[in-house]
């Protein structure tokens, strides 16, 4: 059975559907907590994970080619995290802050044109060609080869997965234990229920709008991040290939719903690779490149039957 | 003992951008008293608890809390210097459970959070048994009960309530009433704008009736109770 179906099943589309889900829910949760606490859809947020990418990239040719000093990924990530925390603190000070009591549609539309201010300053700054993030081939870790091959079931994870799989999973402990232990996260909970109670009840909107840009930015850059670490490899527009997916899963969770937005990633990114397996014959059910009208597909279904999303978000 | 009023409301102008609802109000709540606004739907009686706020454009008159001008100051900073304020709907955050809406009612407190939580629920012995549930779950009357918990989780100088009793059961509107009372015993003003007029200046030391953003009578509850006029227009008396 493992031989025939379970290994080619897990290790080529499962483990790295999940992966792709653990990039999508990262990033959903930035969308789903500016959305409902912003109330606007931020189609700049994709660019914050690339440029974010991009920090990291930065980060660890610096110490590469000044000190000599190999970094991981995750650890040149921890400038880049704050590089991108100011970025969008920044833009929200002096691009979005001024429309907050205008028609909704203007800062949508400035956080659109902000999109391409950041994706053509990376351009001008790095180029606009590929650049190698890790170069090499990813082996699978031989530590879990072995041990799961003892029990006849052989998973095939490089490290880079692991590293992708568990940094999502203490990112998520961490964001829980944010929005239900702190006074800053459940203040977040508080102004995504009702921002006009929130104000009204003395608790500091602009406050928790700075917190919500952390945690959004926290969340894409290492979305970005483990999103370059999977490829290994950067492009100007891999966060915007991102966008639609990331949407997706926030609308299947439910708008203001961080967990929602997980499962809503994870479904997504599951869904996208289990939609190219030969579930009928020898050929992929879809083709590749239908992956992203997957997303696209869940979207609409999701919007028509149930547009709070699975676990009942806000309605705008 | 100070013999300022706690809050003075003075000739005061008020309303949504260019519309002006209230035209030269007069209205003072006396430390330790129950005041009770009533009157027609817009009357302005709520127009009179946002205008206190700082939720909509004051373009005259004066608003003093313990001598203090608080015209121009922010809904959060009004929190903050002392007033307890229960909106008339969507004053719960109904996602977060009873006892985080309390914590959320303390955000402007650095101190005592904990006693001050205690407090509530010996006021309100019904919410210890559903601290955990989230606050959109429970009924109408339970609402009513976690948002006025959660007002008071600021230090009350005073306490404006929008129309408490509304959509509620006669069950629940009695209950309320008694817990209002329980607060102002407890020392803490209460400003109430009320539809439900006859219960209201039964608690009230004093009330005021407002009909087209102008004071219409003002008296004791007990004398505004036995007016034939106010009997007659607000309190279905037919005499």
């Amino acid at each position: 059975m493992w031989q025939t179906f379970g290994f080619e099943f897990v290790n080529f589309y499962f483990i790295p559907g999940l992966v792709v889900g653990c990039i999508y829910a990262l990033g959903a949760i930035g969308i789903t907590l500016t959305f409902s606490i912003l109330r606007f859809a931020n189609f700049a947020h994709g660019e914050v994970m690339m440029i974010g990418a991009y920090f990291t990239w930065t980060a660890m040719t610096l110490a590469k080619t000044g000190l000599g000093l190999p970094l991981h990924p995750l650890v040149a990530a921890v400038p880049a995290v704050a590089l991108a925390i100011g970025l969008f603190i920044l833009v929200d000070r002096y691009f979005y802050k001024p429309f907050r009591s205008a028609p909704t549609i203007r800062v949508v539309m400035a956080s659109f044109g902000m999109m391409l201010v950041i994706r053509s300053f990376v351009q001008s700054v790095w180029g606009p060609n590929q650049l190698t993030f890790v170069p090499g081939i990813a082996r699978p870790n031989e530590t879990v080869k072995s041990i799961t091959n003892s029990y006849d079931l052989m998973i095939l994870m490089p490290n880079k997965h692991f590293w992708i799989i568990a940094g999502t999973l203490t990112i998520m402990v961490a964001l829980s234990w944010l929005l239900t232990k702190t006074k800053i996260g459940k203040g977040m909970r508080a102004v995504s229920d009702s921002p006009e109670l929130a104000k009204v009840s003395g608790i500091d909107v602009e406050v928790i709008i700075r917190a919500t840009w952390m945690v959004g930015g926290f969340c894409a850059v290492a979305a970005g991040v483990f999103l370059a670490m999977d490829l290994q490899m950067l492009e100007t527009t891999m966060g915007f290939r991102m966008l639609l997916p990331m949407f997706a899963a926030a609308i299947l969770g439910g708008i203001g719903r961080p967990f929602g937005a997980v499962v809503g990633g994870l479904v997504i990114g599951l869904a996208e690779e289990l939609s190219v397996y030969p579930w009928l014959g020898d050929g992929p059910l879809l083709s590749p490149g239908y992956k992203t009208g997957v997303a696209f597909a869940i979207m609409i279904v999701m919007l028509v039957l149930r547009p709070s999303g699975l676990f009942k978000g806000r309605l705008f | 003992m100070s013999s300022l009023p706690t809050l003075e409301i003075t000739d005061l102008f008020a309303g949504y951008g260019e519309s002006e609802i209230l035209k030269n109000i007069n209205i003072s709540v006396e430390p330790a008293q129950t005041v009770a606004i009533i009157g027609p739907n817009g009357a302005g009686k709520s127009t009179v608890i946002k205008s206190v706020l700082g939720l909509l454009n004051v373009t005259g008159g004066t608003i003093s809390l313990n001598g203090q001008d608080i015209i121009g100051v922010a809904p959060d900073e009004a929190i903050r210097q002392g007033i307890s304020y229960v909106p008339q709907t969507h004053n719960v955050f109904p996602n977060l459970s009873v006892l985080e809406n309390l914590e959320m009612g303390a955000w402007t407190r650095k101190t005592g959070i904990k006693e001050r939580i205690d407090d509530m629920f010996t006021l309100f012995p019904d919410l210890q048994t559903k601290k955990s549930k989230v606050a959109g779950s429970l009924s109408g009357g339970q609402r009513q009960m976690v948002a006025m918990a959660k007002a008071l989780m600021v230090n009350s100088k005073i306490m404006l309530l929008d129309e408490p009793t509304a959509g509620l059961s006669p069950k629940y509107q009695s209950e309320i009433f008694q817990t209002i009372k329980k607060i102002n015993d407890n020392g803490v003003p209460i400003l109430l704008v009320e539809q439900n007029a006859k219960q209201a200046l039964e608690i009230a030391d004093k009330g005021y009736v407002l009909v087209d953003g102008v004071n219409k009578v003002q008296g004791t509850g007990q004398e505004l109770l036995g007016d034939s006029n106010v009997a007659r227009m607000f309190l279905g008396s037919k005499d």
